[in-house]
């Protein structure tokens, strides 16, 4: 159902094997300071994919580079098949429209209303009529959660958990296969996060979304995330809790192990 | 896989089936909204909307289906969905949220209603805007006043520092500004004065409207757009980082910290500048006297005596403190007023150039009235 629905069928095949991201041998580098050197990391299809790691440890620069806002000195990066960095610039729009992307504090448009940023992808990729596209829009701004009357709110009018709502509404305008947020329950309260999770959770079943998240919330990794990928050493390790539990690294002991580790998992 | 979608109606005894074919999504959807919205069954028919072969189907698709239910259902058929797919379950239920919501007013208002609303709205908020800065600009006077009774709590350096950036650093530009005007002014002046075999008097054109007027107006325009902005973009970013807030929690008031000292360093620095002003336009305009009326330096000198009374300087130079203290004002209190984002402070920023210019051609305005009374 969200699946591409513009790809060449040829392209889908490869697809097919539950890798929708695929990155091999990604290297980052700052001036001297290399934060990723050689990261592989398949996301499968339909799974929600929480990605950890310690301050500096380059969580954000890694989203960053497979939605394209950056170049890697060195690597590939597949997404639904095609490989990013060969793409001329009207593939790369077009495959762009296949992830929705939300940022930390929504990254609205200011000048835009709430209802105006979700039809923003819906005017520069769909030829909706007028119409349908308001109405399309209220199904969006139903659907993650906000009350109809924020669809004429500017973002400086709400809260900042409304407006991380109203970001995961734009980002799931064009129904797409993809879905990156970055620390989508940074800055909410316990309660919020909470049900910000289940909100992500109960739309990544029922739109069949694949979902890649940044997020340092243990409560929201435990919840939500049906594996997890530790950026340690500069490179990426991936598995679910109890896989990675078994590895020694002092980091990931540390991490899951730890006071607020054990308060999260209730034991 | 199958890239278009398709909607057909056939009959089946007494009910109609409606047939959803292929792609529902927003890639296709477009076309498909008016087929669907001309759909209607005759009389008495029992509507059956058939989604076995829909393929791929998104939140858009699934509501322009549900849609057609609905609509259906209120003009007194009876509609309902056949085969729905297990994974298009989640989609529907998302919609029936959507449609149990009241619609989304988007406030699109007649545009002479809007103009109506705006006019009312903008004039409402410029009374408010006014209120506003008279207070702003009691504080800040309580706030001297107390500073003034107790001089060691101004911050000296701070007053220095301030007095450098809006002063010194400002001289080539005002400088060079002010000196090229008065190349203009006197060029200018001599091309027409020549025409009534006056050119002499060019020296008192020059002289009498450098020093009065236009050597201290370009000064407060570039210190406005320089300094008037620098003091609300200062202000506003501290105000972002929550720097103001803090001070006030601390116990510190932050007109006495960040208004006052920018505030006496502008009226000290002013008056300085609108002398450099007026000297740099009149070398501008002996220079073109030089040249263009083939006056030496001596001659220009004398005329310019003659010409000018030493009230002119005077009439000038007292309008600095004033303009100074219009900038200082209208800048600190649109940096105070920043709330929120950097868009925020840019949006300040902008206005504060726009009033402290404003204000500096009201207030010569005023002084030109006063001046006329008083007969100077």
């Amino acid at each position: 159902m969200a699946q591409p629905a513009r790809l060449e069928p040829t392209l889908e095949a490869r697809v097919d094997d539950n890798a929708v991201i695929r990155l091999r041998g990604v290297v980052n580098r700052f001036g001297t300071q290399t934060v990723h050197d050689g990261v592989d990391l398949d996301v499968r299809r339909g799974e929600v994919l929480g990605v950890v790691g310690g301050s500096g440890t380059g969580k954000s620069v890694l989203m960053r580079t497979i939605i394209g806002l950056r170049e890697p000195q060195a690597g590939t990066i597949e997404v639904l098949g095609r490989d990013t960095r060969a793409l001329d610039n009207a593939e790369a729009k077009e495959l762009r429209s296949h992830w929705g992307v939300l940022f930390q504090d929504g990254a609205l448009f200011s000048s835009l209303t709430v209802a105006e940023n979700i039809m923003v992808p819906l005017k520069e990729y769909t030829n909706l009529s007028p119409r349908l596209m308001e109405e399309v829009t209220k199904v969006k701004v139903t659907m993650v959660g906000l009350p109809v009357e924020a669809g004429a709110k500017y973002p400086g009018q709400l809260s900042g958990g409304m407006r991380k709502r109203a970001g995961l509404a734009r980002a799931l305008a064009m129904d797409p296969a993809i879905v990156f947020l970055d620390e989508p329950t940074a800055g909410l309260d316990p309660i919020g996060a909470a049900n910000f999770d289940q909100l992500i959770r109960s739309l990544q079943q029922s739109l069949g979304l694949t979902v890649v998240m940044v997020t340092h919330d243990l409560d929201s990794l435990i919840a939500i995330c049906d594996r997890i990928a530790v950026l340690i050493d500069k490179k990426v390790v991936v598995g679910t809790i109890p896989e990675l539990l078994k590895l020694d690294h002092p980091w990931i002991q540390e991490y899951f192990r730890g006071p607020r580790a054990r308060a999260a998992f209730g034991s | 896989m199958n890239l278009t979608g398709s909607i057909e109606t056939r009959p089946d005894g007494n009910n109609l089936v409606v047939a959803a074919r292929g792609t529902w999504t927003l890639a296709t959807i477009g076309g498909l909204d008016k087929d669907v919205r001309a759909i209607s069954p005759s009389s008495g028919q029992t509507v059956s909307i058939d989604l076995q072969d829909v393929g791929l189907l998104d939140t858009a698709g699934a509501w322009v289906l549900f849609r057609l239910r609905e609509r259906l259902k209120s003009e007194g058929f009876t509609a309902e969905f056949a085969h729905v797919g297990g994974s298009h379950e989640g989609l529907f239920h998302h919609i029936v949220e959507c449609e149990e919501q009241p619609p989304m007013n988007l406030q699109k208002f007649h545009p002479f209603r809007r103009l109506a609303d705006r006019t009312g709205y903008q004039s409402y908020q410029m009374w408010l805007e006014t209120k506003a800065m008279l207070a702003f600009f009691g504080e800040m006077m309580l706030t001297a006043a107390g500073a003034l009774m107790r001089p060691r709590r101004l911050k000296f350096t701070s007053i220095v520092s301030h007095m450098e950036q809006v002063g010194i650093n400002a001289m080539p530009i005002v400088g060079l500004l002010t000196f090229l005007v008065g190349v203009v002014l006197t060029f200018q002046g001599a091309d027409q004065l020549r025409r009534f075999g006056a050119e002499i008097f060019t020296v008192n054109l020059l002289g009498i409207s450098f020093l009065r007027e236009t050597g201290i107006l370009m000064t407060a325009i570039i210190i406005a757009g320089r300094s008037g902005s620098a003091f609300a973009a200062q202000i506003g970013t501290m105000k972002v980082n929550e720097e103001v807030d803090a001070m006030r929690a601390l116990g510190i008031n932050p007109i006495e910290l960040l208004v006052l000292p920018r505030t006496i360093a502008l009226i000290l620095v002013m008056p300085l500048l609108g002398f450099y002003a007026d000297m740099s336009g009149l070398v501008g305009g002996a220079l073109m006297a030089v040249i263009s009326l083939d006056l030496s330096i001596g001659q220009f000198l004398t005329q310019l005596q003659g010409a000018v009374p030493m009230w002119s300087f005077w009439v000038g130079i007292i309008k600095a403190p004033v303009f100074a203290f219009a900038i200082a004002l209208v800048g600190c209190y649109n940096g105070l007023k920043v709330e929120g984002s950097a868009e925020s402070v840019g949006r300040m920023t902008t206005r504060a150039v726009v009033q402290s210019i404003f204000l500096v051609i009201v207030i010569d305005a005023i002084f030109s009235v006063i001046f006329s009374f008083i007969g100077i």
